[in-house]
């Protein structure tokens, strides 16, 4: 079965794939695919862009869900502790959370294990780090977008939850949450094409992206203006494609409001 | 008829509600002593790897960091803002070819990462160096805090086109008309009347692009331009020391709300005649 879905894949990989386009123009040239070519190492660094984007974007959210949750609720404390959060992370350049996260990860795992007796040498996958990073940046952007979200959802909607007898956080999921995100998408829409950005940065820590691939390829062949140029496009059609699949996401949506 | 004879004696206060432990309360009081937990350690890691030879060797490098960092932004978001002018004039104007070109520009510049735009200027256009030699630019593109400052000031141009034409565009109509029937030229009646009430609009969006900026510029390190990020980078490649990060992001972090709170003092005192 998964033989299938890998043949699947390779077959509509869309640069590298018998369709795809480095394998239909690019022969014979620098972004060709298979050993002379740059084209298969720059479609890898592709599949680790997005796959490191689409990744990162749950945890993103969740910890952003909670985060606005904490910085709305009643409590002063839990407020607080999110706009310390918050302020922390909205602050820092994203570069420079990706070296503290992935050279602090390490320093924090190699403390904890040598307290139970282990000493060694821990490399963090940077893939991993990457995710941290890039999921501490984007949940701390989009705990402000959900909490604007949640500030403009009356309180009556709550009142009525309450009143129809619904457990709080039936009421949350059944109520709140369906309004919660038809408010918050153009906001999430913007962080998404944010992080696709962002992910270029991992490409400092030695991550194989698009831009990393493509650095590579640039420093061998001595073509640095063509591959820099391609990376450019390749992030231009990513945005461009999920600009365009966010659109079919907001009508969807948007599918039950009121036509106007 | 009744009258009172005595007053109602004082009574005590009512007894304080008594705070009851809810999940919540627990919940903060569990993320606070994470995050003190966190400041001590690393106040701790601070203190216990404190070296005098260190922070005499790599302070005034880091000022000069902080100050490279500064000027590139300041000049950066200068240059962007005039820059931005005709491309946003452009975007506006219905001239089809005009608005395409501008719209563009705008959507590439906008959606391509940062880093990016930078390596495809530093080192692409480094290979058009024979051309660049003829024409006498070859000193601008072989210097990276020009070319950084340069890649800075396309993009941020980009972002601030978009601010300010999303800011005129939000003037409502009756204005211009109102200018016209007052008989002020087109030229007069943008500047005293349009503009003003734009740049409110554009006010807080621009100090977020110049905020965007402070942080997008630690790229400008991968290219070997010593500004904060590249002094922290040369003074960890040279001690391994952790703390090297720490100062750079109190560094950061001051800068940036410092900038935030410039800002909102700034919001709060141009907009002073629309409060009620």
């Amino acid at each position: 079965m998964s033989g299938f879905f890998s043949a699947l894949f390779t077959a509509l990989d869309p640069l590298c794939g018998p369709v795809g386009l480095f394998t239909l123009i690019g022969s014979g040239t620098l972004v060709s695919c298979g050993e002379t070519g740059w084209g298969d190492e720059i479609a890898f660094g592709v599949k680790v862009t997005i796959s490191l984007a689409l990744a990162t974007l749950p945890v993103g959210l969740v910890i952003g869900f909670l985060i606005a949750l904490a910085a709305q609720s009643e409590e002063k404390l839990l407020r607080l502790a999110a706009g310390i959060y918050t302020t922390i992370f909205r602050g820092l350049p994203e570069l420079l959370t990706l070296f503290i996260v992935y050279y602090g990860l390490q320093i924090l795992i190699q403390s904890v294990l040598a307290w139970f007796g282990y000493e060694g040498r821990i490399e963090i996958n940077a893939f991993l780090a990457g995710m941290a990073a890039l999921a501490v940046v984007f949940s701390s952007y989009s705990s402000e977008v959900l909490l604007s979200a949640f500030r403009a959802i009356p309180r009556g909607q709550y009142e009525a939850g309450d009143s129809l007898g619904l457990h709080r956080w039936r009421t949350m999921r059944l109520v709140i949450l369906p309004q919660l995100i038809r408010i918050a998408l153009p906001g999430l829409t913007n962080l998404w094409l944010i992080l696709l950005k962002d992910t270029s940065y991992v490409s400092v820590i030695g991550l194989a992206d698009i831009l990393r691939q493509t650095g590579i390829a640039a420093r061998v062949s001595k073509e640095a203006f063509f591959f820099y140029g391609i990376a450019c496009l390749l992030y231009l059609v990513l945005a461009m494609i999920s600009s365009f699949g966010l659109g079919f996401v907001e009508r969807w949506a948007r599918r039950s409001e009121v036509r106007r | 008829m009744t009258a009172v004879n005595e007053l109602i004696p004082p009574r005590p206060a009512p007894v304080a509600a008594r705070r009851t432990i809810t999940g919540a309360r627990i919940a903060g009081i569990a993320v606070l002593a994470l995050w003190v937990l966190l400041a001590i350690a690393l106040a701790a890691m601070v203190i216990n790897g404190w070296d005098q030879d260190k922070f005499l060797r790599y302070g005034p490098r880091y000022l000069s960091g902080l100050w490279v960092t500064i000027s590139l932004v300041g000049l950066a978001v200068v240059f962007g803002a005039l820059l931005s002018v005709p491309i946003a004039f452009a975007r506006m104007s219905s001239n089809r070819i005009l608005n395409g070109i501008a719209y563009a520009y705008v959507y590439l510049f906008r959606s391509t990462p940062l880093l990016a735009q930078l390596f495809l200027i530093y080192y692409g256009l480094g290979s058009f160096r024979p051309q660049l030699e003829a024409v006498g630019l070859w000193w601008f593109f072989r210097d990276a805090w020009y070319c950084g400052l340069f890649s800075f000031v396309l993009n941020t141009a980009a972002y601030q086109a978009e601010i300010l034409r999303g800011a005129i565009e939000s003037v409502p109509r009756g204005q211009h008309e109102g200018a016209a029937a007052l008989g002020l030229p087109k030229y007069v009646a943008f500047r005293k009347i349009i503009l003003p009430q734009a740049l409110i609009v554009a006010l807080r969006p621009y100090g977020n692009e110049i905020v965007l900026m402070m942080k997008g510029s630690a790229v400008v390190a991968i290219v070997t331009v010593y500004d904060l990020m590249g002094e922290t980078r040369y003074a960890f490649s040279r001690t391994f020391d952790y703390q090297t990060y720490l100062w750079a992001a109190i560094f950061y972090l001051a800068i940036v709300e410092t900038l935030r709170h410039v800002w909102a003092f700034l919001e709060a005192r141009l907009t002073r005649h629309l409060k009620r």
